[in-house]
């Protein structure tokens, strides 16, 4: 029996501490590329969208290189994160917990943990990160396509340019506060950033955040508990 | 009637460049600061029931920017090429227009090119510190050395008029030859036109030039003749004489009432203080709740807990 939000690769380590694999070499992998790339473009999108950020385009080698290598950027980012939508979307799937959760965001923010629902692999900021970032990639790269002259001017009109424009704009202030959520997240709730980088979080971490999704492999994987159990007994 | 608006020869002995930086009055994402001196307007005006469509002023626009159009296609007009490019900065429009009042045919030839406008679209619109500058004489001017390619300025122009280069990715368009006006000289299409339908002059001189033009026209039968300075974007350096002004989308589609998008508005102006805010109040967020709440730590009862559930060790 496996939980719809156990991913592949996820598994109990007994022990002391309970170790918790979370994510893959592969799913890290697949994060790292998108993080890079989101950060990328923030930076060279933010040079063209305000004056006094301009100077940053010397990061990428002056206005014109920032121009061109832009674009380059939101492809490899759109299909990066499309392989992490096909590995977490399941995972993010909205339950009724998750409203339940979110109207206890006053809980969350004060970590009262034992006021909340008992959480899976995601908790219900998360999912919303994850769904943000889904729609606003789809909506930056469609406005993007628009604006990228060199390949794509003939397609639209003016008047179309200058929507995409406009919608371009806000939806990369959108994703800049996601992404700030989503990496203020990872620093507040410590013990976080483990599982992106060697892929582990303790099992404390899990039992504190996501004890339904730990209840899950737990129950799901009784060969591995007993695997794990027995040399301590 | 002599020629009236005969430009005069070019000052050989001693040229004099007039036009500096230190003219600018605007300058792209940058600011630049007053300048000491206020230049005289200038504006070019074009005369549209004076021409005859010659295509002097491309030629003679071509040979002074030292451009090549490329060699074009035939597509049933007398539009050559089809459209302004990056090596074409103004273009003759020919329309076949029927006058529904007297049922004439009227071939209506506009000369396109950019307009000069006294608040100009593409400037406000350009990233790139100084790509695009506005002297205190009207002339708005492409500098190509600071032109990153991104057509910003083409979504900002109201007339549709900067083409971006496939070659060396940068905005073209009329520069209403500013590199002749600092020399005391016309613009090369003025210096060519047969007819004089297109003049240069000081702004003034142009209105009052074309107030004498379209009193000639209602005395012949135009009785909507009137000059094209379109208030919208604060009026233009490049000025049309039309024999049918209350109906200027008639001349190949120019604007009625053109201004400046008011979603460029928008992009451009107040969506760069609102979005670089909600950044940084987002970013304050976290800061100050970090310090308010301090890190959210996994206690040792965690650690128990998870040692429980999995049935690992002892404590």
């Amino acid at each position: 029996m496996t939980a719809y939000d156990v991913e592949p690769g996820d598994s109990v380590h007994p022990g002391d501490p309970v170790k918790v694999d979370r994510y893959t070499g592969g799913a890290r992998v697949n994060h790292w590329i998108t993080a890079t790339c989101l950060v990328l473009l923030a930076l060279s999108g933010l040079s063209l969208f305000h004056p006094s950020l301009f100077f940053l385009t010397g990061l990428f080698g002056g206005g014109q290189f920032t121009r061109f290598i832009h674009p380059w950027i939101g492809v490899v980012l759109f299909f990066s994160f499309s392989g992490l939508f096909l590995r977490f979307w399941r995972a993010n799937l909205w339950e009724h917990t998750d409203s339940v959760w979110l109207r206890r965001l006053r809980d969350v923010m004060t970590s009262h943990e034992d006021e909340l629902p008992e959480v899976g692999k995601y908790n219900a900021g998360q999912k919303v990160v994850f769904w943000s970032m889904a729609i606003l990639i789809i909506v930056l790269i469609l406005s993007g396509l628009a604006m990228w002259d060199q390949y794509f001017g003939v397609y639209t009109t003016i008047e179309q340019k200058r929507w995409a424009a406009v919608i371009h704009a806000a939806a990369a202030v959108a994703i800049i506060c996601v992404w700030i959520v989503h990496v203020y997240a990872a620093i507040w709730v410590r013990g976080t950033i483990g599982a992106m980088t060697r892929g582990q979080v303790t099992g404390g971490w899990a039992w504190r955040h996501h004890r339904k999704w730990l209840r899950e492999l737990v129950t799901g994987r009784p060969k591995d508990h007993t695997k794990g159990a027995a040399p301590a007994e | 009637m002599a020629f009236e608006f005969e430009l005069p020869n070019p000052n050989t002995e001693n040229p004099q460049v007039n036009l500096s930086e230190a003219d600018l009055v605007r300058r792209s994402a940058s600011s630049v600061p007053p300048p000491a001196r206020q230049l005289t307007p200038v504006a070019k005006l074009i005369d549209v029931s004076k021409c005859i469509g010659c295509k002097a002023c491309q030629a003679a626009c071509l040979e002074w920017n030292d451009l090549r159009a490329p060699v074009g296609t035939f597509f049933g007009s007398y539009d050559n090429p089809a459209d302004l490019l990056p090596e074409m900065f103004t273009l003759m429009r020919f329309t076949e227009w029927v006058n529904p009042e007297t049922q004439n045919l009227e071939w209506l030839i506009r000369k396109d090119g950019c307009m000069h406008c006294a608040d100009p679209g593409c400037l406000k619109a350009c990233p790139a510190p100084g790509a695009i500058v506005q002297y205190s004489n009207g002339i708005v001017d492409f500098v190509h050395e600071n032109c990153i390619g991104c057509a910003y300025c083409v979504k900002g122009c109201p007339f549709n008029i900067p083409r971006i280069s496939q070659v060396d990715h940068k905005a073209y368009k009329c520069t209403l030859c500013s590199d002749r006006v600092a020399v005391g000289q016309g613009p090369a299409c003025a210096k060519a036109c047969p007819t004089h339908a297109i003049t240069f002059g000081t702004k003034e001189e142009m209105k009052q030039h074309a107030e004498g033009r379209i009193k000639d026209l209602k005395s012949r039968g135009f009785a909507n003749a009137g000059l094209y300075d379109p208030p919208g974007v604060g009026g233009t350096h490049v000025m049309y004489v039309l024999h049918h002004a209350d109906k200027p989308e008639i001349y190949a589609g120019l604007p009625r009432e053109p201004r400046i998008s008011p979603l460029v508005e928008f992009w451009k102006g107040i969506s760069k203080y609102v979005g670089m805010a909600t950044i940084g109040l987002f970013a304050a967020i976290g800061v100050v709740h970090h310090l308010v709440e301090g890190p959210n730590r996994t206690t040792r009862e965690d650690e128990e807990k998870a040692k429980q559930l999995t049935g690992s060790g002892r404590t």
